[in-house]
């Protein structure tokens, strides 16, 4: 019989390698699990891509993919410049709003933080709509580009506004949430007064800000998330062992060796970079950076070098398939993502917080 | 090997929680137990002598410097578990031993890690809990746990604010033996804050006993847990008397 070092009693029965083999079942488990996410994200982009109104069945378009030679002319500008770039869009843009998401739930040790919660999305549709309305422009560049440009500087402000509110931080965590929601009701009326004094034509650009729709996506956009995506994730995959501290409470990861103040600064700003180059270029697309992490936090739990993968995937996924249903609900119909992924998005947002409710 | 506080001041805005504190060297292999009133500042001077709080002054660790370390370098010599419990964490025990022990870049291995973590659960006696879900166990069970996330770094300066707070009898009795053995096995300073003064008189070495940020007394706990203390300090008329088995029993009769 093993007896216990500290008091001389009996233990039960607990073997080391056992546990140690249970704990090697369950982390073969969980990445298992991330390669299915994977290959659900791929399986997602192809229907996607497939889906839409322009007469071509799936097969051909999934076989144009491989063999373009076999398109006509015109099929083929629906496959590569339409539907693939928008069907990349979707994944890519789900994917930096769901890693944003997760680091933010993580360094504000808040369960509802997103992108679209702390009032990152609002920032960037009002600056879109300053740029359409105002009519801004830049030498040397197209009309779209500046009010992506706009939207993201907006968005970047409003992080470094939430940034200062961190640092100065006098009522905690919990405040910057309060603080996030705030900025949301501010910029959304600043939104509706900008709208009030729109033109008809600029009412029109508009709604696609507020609305979020991939309508506008191309190569273009395709390269630029990629590369946020491509900059922003080394480092977040390197903070992954100190984020995973950190929810233990802030003074134990301090305590272990983590500069807190640093990882936090430096984790916002990379979910900042990400979700204002998200929400630049498809506008307001709620709950993906909310519901992606917690779909994540699920399937592997919250060692972030399993989490963040997993939030990265579920969020794809989650708006792959929101923009293949935004093309399928209505018969002939794009319907703006943006309010695929609230329908989904706001009952999963209630179940979360009546389960947070229950526990708290 | 002492840990020497000396001078240390902690002001929160404009207030002074801590003012020129000075400490006798607290000896390796040796259990402190801080006391006081609430608000007496013991919290913030272990969270000071932690380096999780801007301080003047300085601490040593034998002849290093400790308050002029940068956090990963202190934290390979000092570890503090907070009062606070985490919350709503989807990591297992054994997992958020790990990530204590990986929070910041160490020599060690997974494979490594792993076992190390494992040596560390079985040492409080919470092997049984590791493959449970952190945020399904009791106050009292993360409690334990938060002590093996503590000492799993094997620091040579170990704080423990309040560790006894969630537990019942035995458990507390289990941790004070765990402190103690620590302290000896691990030639380690054990600081613990406590509000029961009978377990600081019976699991310490030394005692100091603090109130509005100043040290009130210090020594042996006979010497610092006495009717005289406990009236100055804490407002209360009590006696203080060895029972049969000569341990110091602390009877409070009444405020004053």
């Amino acid at each position: 019989m093993r007896r216990n070092p500290i008091m001389e009693i009996p233990l039960p029965a607990t073997d080391t390698l056992d546990v140690l083999n249970q704990h090697h079942r369950q982390r073969m488990r969980r990445r298992g699990l991330l390669a299915i996410l994977a290959v659900a994200c791929l399986a997602a982009l192809a229907l996607d891509a497939a889906t839409g109104p322009s007469g071509m069945s799936p097969w051909r378009i999934v076989t144009g993919l491989f063999r373009p030679d076999l398109l006509t002319p015109g099929e083929a500008a629906i496959v590569w410049q339409i539907r693939l770039p928008y069907a990349l869009t979707a994944v890519l843009v789900g994917a930096a709003l769901a890693l944003s998401g997760a680091e933010m739930q993580t360094v504000l040790n808040n369960p509802l933080a997103s992108p679209f919660t702390l009032g990152v999305s609002a920032a960037a549709a009002f600056g879109a709509s300053l740029a359409i309305v105002l009519g801004l422009g830049l030498p040397f560049l197209p009309q779209d580009a500046v009010v992506a440009l706009n939207a993201f500087i907006f968005a970047f402000g409003s992080v470094l506004l939430l940034q200062a509110m961190a640092r100065a931080r006098r009522g905690g965590v919990q405040s910057i949430v309060l603080f996030g929601i705030a900025l949301v009701f501010a910029f959304n009326a600043l939104t509706a007064l900008v709208q009030f004094i729109a033109s008809q034509e600029a009412l029109q650009q508009l709604v696609f800000w507020t609305m979020g729709s991939l309508s506008r996506s191309s190569w273009r956009s395709v390269a630029a998330m990629a590369l946020v995506l491509a900059a922003a994730g080394p480092f977040s995959w390197a903070a992954a062992r100190a984020l995973t501290a950190l929810r233990l409470g802030e003074d134990r990861a301090a305590s272990a060796g983590v500069d807190v103040g640093r990882l936090r600064f430096l984790s916002l700003l990379r979910a900042s970079l990400l979700s204002a180059a998200a929400v630049a270029f498809v506008g307001v697309v709620g709950f993906i950076g909310l519901v992606g992490p917690h779909i994540a936090r699920l399937l592997v739990g919250e060692d972030h070098r399993l989490y963040l993968p997993a939030s990265v995937l579920s969020g794809a996924l989650l708006m792959s398939l929101a923009s293949a249903l935004s093309k399928s609900l209505v018969p002939g119909a794009l319907l703006p993502v943006g309010v695929v992924t609230a329908v989904i998005g706001v009952p999963a947002f209630l179940i979360l917080i009546f389960r947070s409710g229950a526990r708290g | 090997m002492n840990l020497t506080v000396e001078a240390l001041t902690v002001r929160y805005g404009d207030r002074t929680i801590l003012r020129d504190l000075s400490l006798q060297p607290l000896h390796a292999g040796h259990v402190t137990s801080l006391v006081g009133p609430n608000g007496a500042g013991k919290s913030t001077l272990l969270r000071a002598v932690a380096g999780l709080l801007p301080a003047t002054g300085q601490v040593r660790l034998g002849d290093g410097v400790l308050s002029g370390l940068s956090v990963a370098e202190r934290a390979r010599h000092v570890a503090y578990m907070p009062q606070t419990l985490p919350q709503d964490v989807a990591l297992t025990v054994l997992e958020t031993v790990i990530a204590a022990l990986e929070a910041s870049p160490s020599p060690a291995g997974a494979q490594r890690a792993e076992q190390r973590a494992l040596a560390a659960l079985e040492r409080v006696g919470a092997q049984d809990l590791a493959l449970k879900r952190l945020d399904r166990l009791s106050g009292g069970q993360r409690q334990i746990a938060g002590l093996a996330q503590a000492i799993v770094r094997e620091p040579r300066v170990l704080l423990l604010d309040e560790p006894t707070s969630a537990l019942d009898l035995r458990h507390q009795l289990e941790v004070f033996r765990l402190a103690q053995a620590y302290a000896r096995d691990n030639a380690a300073i054990v600081v613990i804050v406590l509000h029961d003064l009978q377990a600081a008189a019976r699991v310490s070495d030394h005692v100091v006993v603090l109130a509005q940020g100043r040290v009130r007394a210090e020594g042996a706990p006979q010497a610092t847990i006495t009717p005289l203390t406990l009236a100055d300090v804490w407002q209360v008329r009590a006696r203080v008397e060895p029972c049969q088995q000569g341990q110091i029993q602390v009877m409070v009769d009444d405020v004053l």
